[in-house]
């Protein structure tokens, strides 16, 4: 099959619809939840290869791509392809990358502070509240009482102001899941990369949670990448989808790399039925090695 | 698209706050804190009369086993006479003393070892063959480099402190949840921070198992101690009453030492208690 687009496209996103780009200049706790400028993410030639018994296994090659300041950027493809490794080499998690990544105009660095990361897993620490758990993602210079002031006003986003003082063992997978989300907010990400994020969730709670990112991107209006095996979950959020995959044209270069850049027609909320997206879905399910017309 | 709107539609009822396992209160009698106390003094009660009715009973002679009531009256007298309290205090101050610096060093030791793979790799063969040597072997050795003082003996409970403190803490710390370690790192945490904000929190459970077991080592080495050479405490009690065939002070002495050892361990049982809550 034949990519839709594989060069690295800079044209804005789609749902052009004034990102709130604010600036972060502004002096911390009294503006509001999250507010953060927005980068832009330039990968460049990124592989990865990890040393296995004699020898090495490419997972990833060659990936070009330019993400634009306020984009959703959904990452799919098949198990195991290197999703989660290009996230985080832009997380600043995996310094074993080949190639480059630029935040904004430089280079990522070893845990960047102007990224923040979501999890599949919610990765609270079980003996803080709700509300200590959130503050941990507040960056380390923040005063104590500004610190509490933003974590009160992302919790209020996130919906949790009433579980701020329970443990993360007393709330749902739901709830936790957004104390994550909001944790990951308070470092005010100039991007934020979310790695499955509702991956574990029930279908129902993560349609809330779908929402609410939508929300939460139209306040703060972060450049989101999102690594999603749902790729109804990409048509509804994202502005563009790439899709990662071995190439099938040249069998023998192992590692998965950019099959497509896909960009989703209309702005957000999507109608979940339309018919567009449908044609979307098939091809993209087609290029994730599955039958659309059985599913 | 306001902040209110979002939180109205995710919000969820949250669920019922898991039932502890514990179990229902009123279920039990036993969860009762009272009626738990009043269980717990049966046996020492049932004990302590039917030590009475095989002494009532001349079973045994006063020398092999004397009477319950022989036992404190020796209690009483000693204790009127200062020499109770006296050899009770300096074995709690020997036992505190060698607890908090084995304990301290075994933690120091143990959270370096288990946090950086230099330190480990560098350092582990060595700790691992310390462990190995029988802490009494050291005695000789202490008693020549520190000769027969308090040093000697507080140094040699130190040894016996230092290592369930160091083994536990140092296992505890190589299995800390990588997710929770990473996320840590991902938002900024390293090196000191990164070990105040997940890994000491993480393996508080752990530290507190260590620190109890440290403890009873600290008695027992304590008693050791004493035994081999001093003037006092309640390890030299012991020697001393069997020196002079006065078992009724050697019973008195092995009564203490279980009533102490137990009450420093239920202190430190509150103490655990607090930190869990506050930490973990």
């Amino acid at each position: 099959m034949t990519a839709v687009t594989t060069a690295p496209s800079l044209s804005s996103p789609a749902s052009s619809a004034a990102p709130g780009q604010s600036t972060a200049h502004d002096d911390g706790a009294r503006t509001s939840a999250g507010t953060s400028s927005s980068l832009p993410v330039t990968f460049s030639g990124v592989g990865r290869s990890f040393p296995v018994d004699g020898g090495t296994r490419t997972v990833l090659r060659d990936v070009d791509l330019t993400v634009a300041p306020g984009e959703i950027l959904a990452i799919v493809g098949a198990s195991g392809c290197g999703k989660s490794t290009l996230l985080r080499a832009a997380a600043g998690l995996d310094q074993g990358f080949s190639g480059s990544v630029l935040i904004g105009e430089e280079p990522v660095r070893p845990h960047d502070h102007r990224t923040a990361m979501g999890f599949q897993e919610p990765r609270l620490m079980p003996w803080r509240t709700i509300h200590q758990n959130v503050a941990l993602g507040l960056p380390s210079r923040t005063s104590r009482s500004a610190g509490a002031e933003q974590v009160d006003l992302l919790l209020e986003l996130v919906g949790l102001s009433a579980a701020a003082g329970r443990r993360p063992r007393e709330v749902s997978g739901g709830m936790a899941q957004r104390a994550s989300l909001a944790r990951a907010l308070a470092r005010r990400p100039g991007v934020l990369l979310l790695d499955e994020p509702f991956g574990a969730l029930d279908a129902l709670t993560r349609l809330k949670m779908q929402d609410l990112l939508l929300d939460i991107h139209a306040q703060t209006g972060t450049t989101v990448l999102l690594v999603t095996h749902d790729v109804d979950e990409a048509l509804q959020l994202a502005d563009r989808i790439l899709l990662l995959g071995a190439d099938p044209s040249d069998p023998d270069r192992p590692g998965a790399t950019t099959r497509q850049v896909l960009t989703v027609p209309g702005s957000r909320p999507r109608d979940r039925g339309s018919a567009e997206l449908a044609a979307l879905r098939s091809s993209l399910l087609e290029g994730l090695g599955v039958d659309s017309h059985r599913h | 698209m306001t902040a209110s709107t979002a939180a109205e539609r995710t919000e969820q009822t949250p669920p019922p706050a898991p039932a502890r396992p514990s179990g229902d209160p009123a279920r039990s009698p036993l969860s009762r804190p009272g009626t738990r106390a009043v269980v717990a003094l049966v046996v020492p009660v049932l004990l302590v009369v039917l030590w009475w009715a095989v002494t009532a009973a001349g079973l045994f002679s006063p020398v092999q086993l004397p009477s319950p009531l022989s036992v404190l009256e020796a209690g009483t007298d000693l204790a009127a006479r200062g020499e109770l309290g006296h050899h009770i205090a300096i074995s709690a101050q020997r036992v505190l003393l060698g607890f908090l610096s084995g304990g301290l060093l075994g933690l120091a030791v143990g959270s370096l070892l288990g946090l950086s793979r230099w330190a480990d790799a560098l350092l582990a063969p060595v700790v691992g063959a310390l462990r190995a040597v029988p802490s009494l072997a050291w005695v000789p050795l202490l008693i020549l480099w520190l000769k027969i003082g308090e040093e000697s003996k507080i140094t040699l409970i130190a040894i016996g402190a230092f290592f369930p403190v160091f083994t536990t803490v140092y296992y505890a710390l190589r299995h800390v949840d990588p997710h929770l370690v990473e996320a840590g790192r991902a938002f900024g945490y390293h090196g000191l921070r990164l070990l105040r904000t997940v890994q000491l929190p993480a393996v508080i459970p752990a530290v507190f198992s260590g620190l109890r077991l440290a403890l009873a080592q600290a008695w027992l080495f304590l008693v050791a101690a004493e035994l081999i050479a001093s003037s006092m405490g309640l390890g030299f009690l012991l020697t001393d009453s069997q020196n002079n065939g006065r078992t009724d002070r050697l019973i008195l002495a092995i009564i203490l030492l279980a009533v102490i050892g137990k009450l420093s361990d239920a202190l430190l049982g509150l103490v655990e208690r607090w930190a869990v809550r506050r930490w973990a």
